[in-house]
């Protein structure tokens, strides 16, 4: 888009646009609203679904509003009865080749097919429905569903998987009549290479995608009285599950939440700041210990590689399993914190509460479907049995708390539960892209000089925002004694969001030119609080304010510095020992599968 | 079938940019008849794109194979003016003498039956492809007459 402004007529108004802007940019920026469907802020342009065609005077067909340019003095119309009439037709087929009914749908008012219908006063079903199903809903995955019987078309996901993420589990496939968006040779999603990011759920119009719900379950659960449920839950889905009950994004209610988590029947709510907390005491010094063996070659820890890469992020980790499965030892040891806390609750919290590990179900409140078939990994039986039975997704506790009628938003506040219900806003900010790094950096820096980091208020700024790839530096001067090696080293850090600008990363360190010493990844763009569990819409704007509303909650926290959790540091004296200890080894930290990128995962992605 | 050669051997002549996709399908859908699941994944890891991707473009094509076939691929023409000439008697006809239904391949492997579109033959229809040769005016016993020469 130029700085060039050109003149154009919207339905009989003059506006001026810059030059090189889509109609359908125009239109937004006037203020005249033209439906769309295939087209999505985040993606790149498709202009395939055509509900969003208007009309431009002396152009003989209606014209893609989201793929024509303006051209100077163009006069458009958006809502004349030709465009009405094309609309309403272009639903009414595309209502015809869609299955189910709207009362039946997971995404009832939720769906964008749904929203036009009405918009554009759909009352029956001009050219047919769909009434039987032609294909089987895909189950096998244990984080995302595929219904294609709902599938319209749109292509997003395809944008999403292989545009942003650069995966690219789905195609179209076939042609004309036999056309439908496809895996690999339509093998169930479970043998794909699919990260399970949840990202193309968030991006789909209808039902099409969507996770695999367990909110069933874990009623079960609640029902059993020999059983104690158990919630710990993430920062992201406190900035968001507001959303789900008409609040704009942006607003937290994490205590408000932790009352209607113990309406709903959880014994006890626990906070999963207090193992990012953790994650920070435990990877820091990984990385700390990285670095001396890497400046003294002294043998302090058996993985010296660096840089050091984050792995709290499921998706990011079975991206790297697959696509870069020979840089594993890049990653941190590190479980993320929702599994640390799954082998703490059936151990350290299991004791302290007095219950059988066996008699507890571990519930977490995720903002991300690859949490699903990260707890399901069979290496997460560290405790002795599974160490986390399931993670919800924000939107699946949305409909928990639709189901018992509760008006969460009326509620009064409460607290979390102890003995490990305490975390810092550096644990806070893990659900933002660069808080891990900020957090660590908060921690290590001052570990190593014994000052707090350099940065006004603790906000290490250069590492926030919204920019694909960031980075930041930070020189060592006047170290404690025992960090002499560290001085004068000019440490240097990135961090990426969307495994697609992870790419740009991991290939540096393949041709042997990455500068940095410690990278965060996250899989899904703008960190967890734009995660695939998280609340339709995400996107850009909605991303931001999330953003926002997490890193002032952390500036209204009382400690903001991990090292500072006191329960943290009591659950070292009185448990694990210390950091990167026997006992933090065994329970805290885990290794990686090389997976490859074949299409077909032949150990069935588990 | 005679020795073909392996999909390294093909893969190395083409260069990595996303260009060399069809050559690389033509080729190995000539040689060895059909583009398997194995061949696309290599293919993918060759070009450096997803593998659904490859699977994506060679299904558009209906004359690259995706599943083996036939050594004689029959493509009866299903368009308008064919169809007005007595397609449908040809049809039968033709599964007769195959001993398959359309959209079949013979127990023998000699013929697979498929319907095509439009092969430019229209006034003198019905038109069928066998392999790549065309086969205009048929009538039922034409048609039987045809199959019966190819061994």
């Amino acid at each position: 888009m130029s700085d060039k402004l050109i003149q154009i007529q919207i339905n009989g108004k003059e506006y001026e646009v810059p030059e090189g802007s889509t109609i359908l940019e125009a239109c937004r920026k006037a203020g005249w609203h033209v439906p769309t469907l295939c087209h999505h802020d985040d993606l790149t342009i498709a202009g395939i679904c055509r509900i969003c065609v208007v009309e431009v005077e002396g152009w003989r067909t209606l014209q893609a509003a989201c793929a024509t340019p303006v051209a100077p003095n163009m006069k458009i119309h958006t809502y004349s009865d030709k465009v009405r009439l094309a609309r309403r037709n272009i639903l009414e087929l595309m209502l015809a080749d869609h299955y189910g009914e709207c009362y039946s749908c997971l995404r009832n008012q939720k769906c964008e097919l749904q929203k036009l219908a009405y918009e554009y006063g759909i009352d029956e079903y001009y050219f047919g429905h769909k009434t039987e199903r032609k294909w089987k809903v895909d189950e096998s995955s244990y984080s995302v569903v595929r219904d294609k019987d709902k599938c319209i078309q749109c292509n997003r996901c395809i944008r999403t998987c292989e545009g942003i993420q650069t995966v690219g589990i789905f195609d179209k496939v076939f042609k004309g009549h036999d056309c439908t968006v496809d895996t690999f040779w339509n093998h169930p999603m479970r043998e794909t290479i699919c990260i399970n990011c949840g990202q193309c759920i968030n991006r789909c119009p209808t039902a099409a995608l969507k996770e695999k719900n367990e909110t069933d379950l874990v009623w079960e659960a609640i029902a059993d009285p020999t059983k104690t449920v158990v919630i710990q839950t993430a920062p992201a889905p406190r900035s968001a599950i507001g959303e789900e009950f008409g609040l704009p994004p942006g607003v937290c209610v994490t205590k408000k939440l932790n009352t209607a988590l113990r309406a709903i029947g959880f014994d006890k709510v626990l906070d999963t700041n207090f193992t990012a907390d953790l994650t920070i005491m435990e990877e820091g010094t990984e990385l700390l210990m990285r670095l001396k063996k890497a400046l003294t070659g002294e043998d302090c820890i058996k993985n010296a590689t660096l840089p050091m890469i984050t792995s709290c992020s499921p998706g990011w980790v079975k991206f790297c399993e697959h696509f870069f499965p020979e840089q594993l030892d890049h990653l941190s040891t590190c479980k993320s914190p929702q599994q640390m806390f799954g082998a703490l609750i059936k151990t350290y919290v299991a004791e302290k509460m007095n219950v059988e590990p066996k008699n507890i179900v571990s519930v977490a409140l995720m903002p991300c479907t690859a949490k699903k078939f990260e707890c399901n990994r069979p290496e997460m039986h560290d405790s002795g049995f599974k160490d986390v039975d399931f993670g919800l997704t924000t939107r699946e506790m949305g409909q928990m708390i639709r189901e018992t009628g509760i008006k969460i938003l009326d509620l009064p506040e409460s607290d979390f539960d102890n003995p490990i219900g305490h975390g810092s806003g550096a644990g806070m900010i893990f659900g933002a892209t660069g808080g891990v790094m900020e957090a660590a950096l908060r921690t290590a820096y001052e570990l190593v000089t014994g000052r707090p980091v350099p940065f006004k208020d603790l906000d290490i700024v250069p590492v926030r925002g919204m920019d694909g790839v960031r980075e930041a530096e930070v020189k060592l001067e006047n170290v404690k004694p025992e960090w002499s090696f560290l001085e004068g080293v000019t440490a240097k850090f990135a961090v990426a969001h969307g495994t697609g600008n992870a790419r740009v990363l991991l290939d540096q360190i393949k041709e042997g030119k990455s500068p940095y010493h410690f990278i965060e990844i996250m899989a899904c763009p703008g960190g967890c609080l734009g995660g695939g569990g998280m609340p339709i819409p995400t996107n850009l704007e909605v991303r931001k304010a999330r953003a926002k509303a997490i890193y002032a909650e952390d500036h209204a926290m009382d400690i903001r510095k991990s090292h500072e959790n006191k329960l943290v540091m009591e659950l070292y004296k009185d448990f694990l020992g210390e950091p990167l200890g026997h006992k933090s080894h065994k329970l805290l930290h885990t290794h990686y599968t090389p997976r490859g990128k074949k299409a077909v995962d032949p150990k069935g992605s588990v | 079938m005679s020795e073909t050669p392996k999909n390294a051997e093909i893969l190395s002549r083409y260069g990595q940019d996303r260009d060399n996709l069809m050559p690389i399908l033509h080729e190995i859908n000539n040689t060895r008849g059909y583009i398997s699941e194995q061949d696309m994944q290599e293919i993918a890891c060759h070009l450096n794109i997803s593998a659904t991707d490859v699977y994506g473009t060679a299904t558009f094509y209906s004359y690259l194979n995706t599943e083996p076939k036939g050594k004689y691929v029959i493509r009866l023409c299903k368009s308008l003016s064919c169809d007005m000439a007595g397609k449908e008697k040809i049809a039968a006809a033709l599964e007769a003498a195959a001993g398959c239904a359309f959209g079949k391949t013979s127990a023998d492997n000699r013929f697979t039956l498929e319907y095509g579109n439009c092969m430019g033959w229209c006034d003198l229809g019905p038109a069928m492809l066998v392999n790549h040769d065309v086969h205009t005016q048929l009538t039922p016993d034409k048609a039987k007459e045809i199959l019966s020469q190819l061994k």
